[in-house]
């Protein structure tokens, strides 16, 4: 992937940052030009809020959210057999863990024992490498999730 | 719009052809089919195959494997659509024979899949899936097939050795198929020990990838018998997306697509699914070959395993699956097996299918998958 596409995607890589529907309020990761709930055609919200800063519920404009990064565990899979560029990091797990706002997403699970792995299991977002590509480029990071810390 | 039949099949043994390239592989599946019609030209070809370009270091196969075949000049295009392509490839035929446009059409699928290693092959099928959010996290398409059975298992308390029949009746079959990759049975215990590739799915619970090509020609019902005397009709031809990413879809144990392309066609040839005879279903991994069972209806959700266990989807049950050895025995070479799936199906109506004969078939389903899902294209044939 080159540095281009991955600098495209770096809002959602590093932050989580999806979008709602200003028309039927749904709210979703990654953002679309097209709301898969409703079918409302959405511009590309022109502000990428601060952290925290998520706008106002009932505002009917399409705009920016920045999911807080907690969900649990909807399914799991430890890969043993890698596709090229992930060789190094096997075995690794990936999940699909559904975020608390209610979207599903694909991701690695981090610091924990694929044993330990169980459907339901609390999850937070972290920022780790994904991949590098290749010896001379680029060191692509990403969301992963781990167990949710408790205090 | 016309009636289609096809009056021509062909196809090369599944396998490691080291010696073979994707052209040659596509060019003698291409005159084996129009020997077996008796036909010399053709007005139009179109070519189903996926990863040309990342595996072979090709592309604009519709005029390679046209002039390679013998037939440059005619129009001819690569259609690609995932694993489906080569079922995508036999409905742009289709159309345009039926539109009226064209007469007579071959459409070949070709797969040529083993000149890379394994993880490079890997990759190369994750290029099916979605790219920014599944592929970059490190998932290839076994993955996402086991993220669905692990949650299938969670939720209808099926184990994973229960998926061996699948296995064990695609090897069973594939023994009397010629052309198939693996032709041994495997045993319910060779299927339990098996190392995983990504858990729960393991080395048989996947169909193998490999080399091959397959190939049909088509024509106008009604001319059919100028050809030949076994002609078989295609009597549906529907197609359906759902969303790439497992997460995106509305349920990601459901195979929405495979449901909506075969509701179509059942009402396009008049017919419900009790009354198909075969389903040659993609049977890429054990999961899927469950989940197609449920969602064409021949088994309620959850209840796709079941079907299996009980001897149903057996030569002699009630749905017989992989009548050849399926994806996971005859062999996966992605693009061409759709063809495989029509060619197996036409074999069978024709009464050509030899032990693995399926008595009395008339009516039979071919349906081919893409990514994880997210293409169903489905055909039903009438002897």
């Amino acid at each position: 992937m080159s540095i281009a596409h991955n600098w495209r995607l770096r809002n959602q890589r590093y932050r989580l940052v999806g979008e709602v529907c200003g028309n039927c309020g749904a709210k979703l990761f990654p953002p679309r030009d097209v709301c898969p709930a409703c079918g409302h055609s959405m511009a590309t919200p022109s502000l990428t809020p601060m952290q925290g800063e998520n706008p106002p519920e009932g505002t009917n404009q399409t705009t920016a959210y920045v999911f807080s990064g907690r969900g649990e565990v909807y399914s799991y899979s430890t890969v043993y057999q890698a596709p090229e560029g992930y060789g190094e990091f096997v075995p690794y797990t990936v999940a699909l863990v559904k975020l608390e706002e209610g979207p599903l997403v694909t991701a690695q699970l981090a610091d924990v024992d694929p044993d330990e792995v169980r459907i339901g299991m609390p999850v937070e977002m972290v920022t780790r490498k994904l991949k590098e590509e290749g010896k001379d480029g680029i060191i692509v990071y990403g969301y992963k999730f781990r167990p949710r810390l408790k205090a | 719009m016309r009636e289609v039949a096809i009056i021509g099949i062909g196809q090369t043994k599944v396998g490691e052809h080291w010696e073979k390239s994707l052209r040659q592989l596509a060019a003698e599946a291409i005159r084996v089919a129009m020997h077996d019609a008796g036909i010399e030209r053709a007005d139009a070809l179109y070519v189903g195959n996926a990863l040309s370009g990342e595996i072979a270091h090709q592309e604009h196969l519709g005029a390679l494997v046209a002039d390679f075949a013998g037939l440059k000049g005619i129009e001819a295009v690569k259609v690609e659509a995932g694993g489906a392509s080569g079922a995508a490839a036999l409905r742009v035929g289709y159309l345009a024979v039926a539109s009226g446009l064209n007469d007579v059409v071959v459409v070949c699928g070709v797969g040529k899949m083993t000149d890379r290693i394994e993880a490079m092959r890997t990759a190369a099928l994750a290029l099916t899936l979605d790219g920014d959010y599944e592929a970059a996290h490190g998932l290839s398409l076994a993955a996402v097939w086991a993220l669905i059975m692990r949650r299938y298992m969670h939720e209808y308390g099926v184990k994973h050795e229960d998926f061996a029949p699948f296995t064990m009746n695609a090897h069973s079959n594939a023994m009397g198929n010629p052309y198939a990759m693996f032709r041994r049975p495997i045993s319910a215990e060779a299927f339990a020990r098996a190392p995983m590739i990504a858990d729960p799915i393991g080395l048989l619970d996947m169909a193998p990838l490999a080399d091959g090509a397959a190939a049909v020609v088509l024509c106008p019902a009604r001319q059919g018998r100028e050809f030949t005397d076994k002609a078989v009709e295609i009597v549906a031809s529907a197609a359906a997306t759902d969303a790439v990413a497992l997460h995106d879809r509305e349920d990601p144990l459901f195979l929405r697509a495979a449901h909506l392309s075969a509701q179509r066609a059942y009402q396009l040839a008049g017919v419900k699914a009790e009354e198909i005879d075969i389903f040659e279903l993609h049977d890429e991994s054990t999961i899927a070959a469950a989940l197609s069972l449920e969602a064409c209806g021949f088994a309620e959700r959850g209840q796709g395993v079941r079907l299996a266990q009980e001897g149903k989807i057996a030569l002699n049950g009630r749905i017989p699956i992989s009548t050849m050895g399926g994806l996971k025995a005859r062999g996966n070479p992605v693009g061409a097996t759709g063809l495989y799936q029509v060619v197996e199906v036409v074999q069978q109506l024709r009464g050509e299918a030899g032990v693995n004969q399926v008595k009395g078939a008339r009516l039979g389903m071919a349906q081919s998958l893409g990514g994880s899902g997210a293409t169903a294209i489905t055909h039903i044939l009438a002897a």
